[in-house]
């Protein structure tokens, strides 16, 4: 199926711009990338020039995917199950948006802000390192491998936590549930980016190659499955 | 195009019916909407059951019934939203089927009893984005006359959470004009607004009658009904009637004319019984006098002749029209007794 780009751009806009002016999507999609900065910036800020022999066999910067792996959960989970709760659903199926369309929609419209969420904290992450921690540290922390790391997996994570996000909103009745479960559902996510960070999984080229291709599948097959989950009858009636 | 009373003529791309119900297709001779057997179950329960009707283009059809009667389930399916138990029907003379949802969801409209706008967005941005959906060509012009028509060109920027109930309703009710559809399924378009608005959407739908739009109206305002529609249907899970007001009038009820005189009449019996079209009578108030009659205009002039002759002083003759609502009470009070039995 060819998404008709005319439709998916109408919903793309009109999530953008009710995002913008909901005030509990905005402060969280600020609040949670804060969480992930501060500990790690205090750490760094913390320590001596000796540790930086340490730091440059680690990788901790990939801690920092964690923002991506989580922050869309929570603006996702709203796609279906918010529209829902506001009475909105019904007149947009009434119209000829395909079920396809309105997904791939909504999950582009969460992953634009939350890619540009997501780099710009690693963005004011590094500034702050550059400027603030010692020159020694700085240089031992930041490896030009795990930049590509982030710029690449940022996307392809939030792409995988959406589709997971919209699947449990498809299904859930109750937007607060949706949200909650689709917070939890991240979790592995950041589970896997920490244990690399920490170095509990050695952080490889084959495995970032690996993983890599794994995520684009992934989403591709999100925006297939989520597809078939959304039922509109039962979305509409309530029933089945 | 086949049309049973009126006039008819091309108005751009679209038949005008200056009288009333027209019957077919301006292309392929399809009805705009026809119905065969159409059943809708969840699980155990029924929402409505094999019911039948066909629209003509430019009719404007009444949908009524007691709350739970099926009819919003009715529009849900026809509008491809849920999908029937069993039967068939064709939309715009597209055939029901899941695979042509979006040709069917192309070429008609539907405002939902609740106006479902996006509270956050204002009235253009909620249009903008469904004129885009419909691929509107033109959408700024779309847009323009389509608040023109409910009166809000005005308050385009305003925030739709800022709005009245019935401003909202009007909204809605643009939104559904966006895309220029040739069905038109209004489910309670006039809840909530007040006269003047009532008004001006009554207006909008003999509108948009004129332009050959079939109307599938909701309501569970029979005055607006018996106003506006060309034909009723009264659905109480099955279909209990259709057909136009005047004809399910005549159905139900006999026709009466009713007499008041200044003083009663000394023998009643004797001046009204045995007249000409006169089925019988019953006095329904002091100087009050009811007469079932087969034909009014001819028993009117005999009954007015034989009470001068009886020395009566008259002050009015006149026929009582039943109104839809005494129409769909007898209806649902009939089915009520029914079921009991």
């Amino acid at each position: 199926m060819n998404p008709n780009t005319r439709r998916v751009q109408a919903i793309f806009r009109k999530e953008l711009r009710e995002y913008r002016r909901n005030g509990s999507i905005v402060s969280t999609m600020a609040v949670i990338p804060l969480i992930f900065v501060i500990q790690p910036l205090i750490q760094v800020f913390a320590l001596p020039a000796s540790a930086a022999a340490g730091l440059s066999h680690e990788h901790v910067l990939l801690y920092l995917l964690g923002i991506p792996a989580l922050v869309p959960a929570f603006v996702a989970a709203y796609a279906v199950a918010g529209e829902r709760q506001q009475g909105t659903l019904e007149p947009v199926l009434t119209t000829p948006i395909r079920r396809e369309e309105l997904l791939l929609a909504k999950a582009l419209a969460t992953l634009l802000p939350s890619t540009a969420v997501a780099y710009a904290v690693y963005a004011l992450f590094l500034a702050c390192v550059e400027l603030f921690a010692l020159r020694t540290v700085a240089s031992a922390l930041v490896h030009p491998a795990e930049l590509l790391a982030q710029l690449a997996f940022t996307p392809l994570l939030a792409g995988w936590t959406i589709w997971i996000a919209i699947a449990i909103s498809t299904r859930s009745n109750d937007l607060r549930v949706a949200q909650q479960l689709a917070s939890l559902a991240g979790l592995p996510s950041v589970a896997v980016t920490t244990l690399i960070a920490l170095n509990v999984i050695p952080a490889t080229l084959g495995l970032a190659l690996a993983a890599a291709a794994v995520l684009l599948v992934l989403n591709r097959l999100g925006w297939r499955i989520t597809s078939a989950m959304f039922d509109r009858e039962r979305l509409i009636t309530g029933t089945r | 195009m086949r049309e049973i009373k009126g006039l008819t003529r091309r108005f751009g791309d679209r038949f005008v019916t200056s009288g009333r119900v027209a019957v077919s297709d301006r292309k392929s001779g399809a009805p705009a909407l026809s119905v065969h057997g159409l059943s809708k179950r969840f699980g155990d329960r029924v929402a409505f059951q094999d019911i039948s009707f066909e629209l003509g283009h430019g009719e404007v059809f009444g949908f009524l019934g007691p709350n739970g009667a099926g009819k919003t389930t009715v529009v849900r399916t026809l509008g491809t939203l849920i999908a029937p138990t069993s039967g068939s029907a064709t939309v715009v003379g597209i055939p029901l089927t899941p695979e042509n949802g979006v040709a069917i969801r192309r070429r008609i409209a539907i405002m939902p009893e609740s106006p479902g706008l996006y509270l956050r967005l204002s009235v253009a941005e909620n249009l903008e984005c469904f004129a885009d959906l419909y691929q509107a060509p033109d959408p700024t012009d779309r847009i323009g006359r389509a608040l023109r028509a409910v009166d809000l060109a005005d308050r385009a920027g305003d925030a739709c959470g800022a709005l009245s109930k019935g401003l909202r309703q009007r909204v809605a009710l643009a939104r559904a004009l966006l895309s220029d559809p040739q069905v038109l399924f209004l489910d309670e378009p006039t809840a909530g607004l007040d006269p003047v608005a009532t008004h001006d959407v009554h207006q909008l739908i003999d509108e948009l009658r004129r332009r050959g739009v079939t109307i599938f109206l909701t309501t569970h305002r029979l005055e607006e009904a018996e106003r506006l529609c060309d034909r009723v249907a009264v659905l109480d899970t099955t279909l209990r009637t259709i057909g136009r007001p005047d004809e399910l009038r005549e159905r139900l009820f006999a026709k009466t004319l009713t007499v008041r005189t200044l003083l009663p009449l000394p023998e009643p019996g004797r001046v009204l019984a045995g007249l000409p079209a006169v089925d019988g009578w019953r006095q329904d108030g002091r100087a009050v006098y009811a007469l079932a009659v087969s034909d009014p205009a001819a028993a009117a002039p005999a009954v007015i002749r034989a009470l001068v002759k009886a020395g009566a002083d008259v002050l009015s003759i006149s026929e009582s029209r039943h109104s839809l609502e005494d129409v769909y009470l007898e209806l649902i009070n009939q089915h009520e007794e029914a079921n009991r039995r």
